[in-house]
């Protein structure tokens, strides 16, 4: 494998060299293209000396030698070297940048495992409410009996939506919803005077499962999956013995298939002595349809930013809501949201608890849409958002199948996985490869080389939030890809030739991050 | 492609027998399927390790994968040079990505690995 050029990432790499040759094809768009494929310079490049974004009156103050409240060893001698902007150079500057990112408002996003679905704006209405956006995390309770209602409704509602007896809202995201999981269960096998070692997963299972039960003190265990996509239950009961505390399980799980055996999965893990854990990644296709709990389900995490309409934030503030039956409601982390007759109140007095997992009641703001959200669809609308989940993706399913492989072929829920071993075998085309070239079309990718257990494997999930013409429009830019690997393979392979930045050099990146920038000197 | 003189594992490491000492790499159709590696985590020396289970992680820019001890035994020397080079694993990797020297308990467990003809048979089914 030979070296590739070093790119760093605030320059646009190959910008124009690899569409060249091929201009032909790529003609349209050039000049606009050249022009979004300028490079933003860094905040610190902008501005200039002595320029600033305020304008402030006079002090009315005496000054204060510095000397006189900061011992010159704690100051600095050198101004920090910050950016000196405008308020408009701060605006621009990010403007820009928005501009090169790619978001659900701004197109077709089938990202599988990641249910990107639409976020009404409605949500972010009610989260703009100064009363809840103006909270203070310390104003008293008789203050803020608003905001604990919501959260006490809330949590019902998630509560009846799953089939779970408790619902926690602190965790920040799906994986520390995992973690807070597993260490309410490991204090419940402690209290119960168990040692139990291990967590199973399916070898289908997002990689959260076995990091989160290796941060947790578990070893992990891997069962495989069958012909089928179900989980191999001779397999797990092979496994399944009393050192075991947990199975991780995804329903449907990430080949986007209902586990047909969850009845059976259920009753082995449970005849051990051991916990049934659901990772509710993929709970857009059961709302209103079938229940975790129902289906025996010990405890589960909810992503609220994919299943409930509340942002992603790009790895940022999500919601991993956490609920468990009452076997293990004590061990809840603290403070729980209590009501006394009208009075709503926070109780940190649960001396089984595992304690806080993050700071105050969880990322308010995201719960306050997720609540919009369900209080806009109602009990029928969630059923039906389920059905047309499930719909598209079978509908997607049934217009790409004849042009890529189909490892598990099943009707599927709300995502279904198709494998770019055909393409790779026949043209040398990857389906990263296809996966690039789908950006010149104006999609996101799907996820791609998950699950582990498909070779090359292709994603998709459409969600509810799609129409009919956009389904259509991604199928076909689908199949037309297809074709050019087929016809012209060197033209995928090069792929994108339309966005602002060309192929990264994802191997340098990783082997040589350079993740700093530094003024030239 | 596959080096008659090796036994190869079904998780794809291969394993050389130097006098009483064992070399573990991993094969080529793993580096191919691997894509671009970018880390390799070894173990120390003096580390014991386990007939098929894992002795370290090999990451590519596509996913990170475990490797596998094609024999019990411990750990004589790593590769130190592949740390650093984690890419050697995709130009080289029945020479200079070697990845571990095991000092076997057991080179009886070698014959429980495939011979080249067995493992082009099933990565060529692999393949298909």
């Amino acid at each position: 494998m030979s070296a590739r050029k070093r790119t760093p990432t605030h320059e646009t790499p190959g910008a124009g060299a690899e569409a060249g040759a091929r201009g032909e094809r790529v003609e349209p768009a050039r000049a606009a293209r050249d022009l979004r494929r300028r490079p933003v310079p860094v905040i610190f490049e902008r501005g200039a000396p002595g320029r600033t974004g305020y304008s402030l009156p006079a002090s009315d103050v005496p000054d204060v030698p510095l000397d006189a409240i900061v011992p010159p060893a704690y100051r600095r001698a050198q101004p920090a070297a910050l950016p000196e902007v405008s308020e408009l150079d701060v605006v621009r500057h990010y403007t820009a940048l928005s501009h090169r990112n790619f978001s659900v408002d701004e197109g077709f996003y089938p990202l599988g495992s990641c249910t990107m679905k639409y976020n009404p704006k409605i949500n972010e209405d009610a989260a703009r409410q100064p009363g809840f956006a103006r909270l203070h995390p310390y104003a008293p309770e008789e203050l803020v009996q608003g905001a604990l209602q919501l959260l006490w409704e809330l949590e019902r509602d998630m509560a009846e939506i799953t089939g779970m007896d408790r619902v926690t809202f602190q965790p920040a995201a799906g994986a520390h919803g995992e973690l807070t999981a597993l260490l309410m269960i490991s204090r419940y096998f402690e209290e119960k005077g168990e040692r139990r070692t291990t967590v199973v997963v399916p070898d289908s299972a997002h990689g959260t499962n076995p990091a989160s039960a290796a941060l947790a003190g578990y070893k992990v265990v891997e069962v495989p999956s069958d012909r089928r996509g179900n989980i191999d239950l001779e397999a797990l009961r092979a496994v399944l013995t009393p050192d075991v505390a947990v199975l991780m399980f995804t329903n449907p799980n990430t080949l986007g298939l209902f586990e047909e055996q969850i009845t059976e999965v259920a009753r082995a893990v449970h005849n051990v002595g051991a916990q049934l854990y659901l990772d509710g990644a993929n709970c857009n296709a059961i709302l209103g349809i079938t229940r975790p709990g129902d289906q025996g389900f010990d405890a589960l995490h909810l992503n609220l930013h994919k299943t409930f309409t509340t942002p992603h934030g790009g790895g940022g503030p999500g919601a991993g809501a956490v609920g468990v039956k009452a076997h293990l409601v004590p061990y809840l982390p603290v403070p729980t949201v209590e009501r006394d007759g009208q009075r709503f109140l926070l109780d940190g007095d649960r001396p089984k608890s595992i304690g806080k997992v993050r700071a105050f009641y969880g990322n308010f703001g995201n719960l306050v849409r997720a609540y919009t959200y369900l209080r806009t669809m109602g009990a029928a609308g969630l059923r039906e958002a389920a059905e047309i989940a499930v719909l598209n993706a079978n509908y997607l399913l049934s217009r790409l199948r004849e042009h890529y492989d189909l490892p598990y072929d099943r009707v599927c829920k709300h995502e279904f996985v198709l494998s770019g071993r055909r393409q790779r075998d026949r043209y040398r085309v990857t389906t990263k490869d296809m996966a690039k070239r789908l950006l010149d079309y104006g999609f996101h990718a799907p996820t791609i080389y998950f699950p582990l257990i498909v070779e090359e494997a292709i994603m998709i999930e459409p969600t509810e939030t799609e129409s009919l013409q956009t389904l259509d429009a991604f199928a076909e830019a689908m199949i037309a890809i297809a074709r050019e690997a087929e016809a012209d393979p060197e033209l995928v392979r090069t792929a994108p030739h339309e966005t602002p930045v060309g192929r990264l050099d994802e191997v340098t990146a990783a082997r040589k991050p350079n993740l700093r920038w530094r003024p030239e000197t | 492609m596959y080096p008659k003189d090796l036994r190869y594992s079904k998780e794809h490491e291969w394993a050389r027998t130097e006098g009483n000492r064992v070399r573990v790499g991993i094969t080529k159709f793993a580096a191919d399927r691997l894509s671009d590696v970018v880390y390799v985590e070894l173990p120390q020396v003096g580390a014991e390790v386990s007939f098929m289970q894992p002795f370290g992680v090999v990451e590519s820019v596509k996913a990170v994968s475990d490797l596998y001890a094609p024999v019990s035994g411990r750990v004589a020397e790593i590769n130190r040079a592949l740390v650093e080079k984690p890419e050697l694993i995709n130009t080289d990797p029945y020479g200079e990505a070697w990845m571990i020297v095991v000092e076997p308990r057991d080179l009886a467990e070698l014959d429980r690995l495939m011979d080249a003809a067995a493992y082009a048979a099933m990565v060529g089914e692999a393949t298909s």
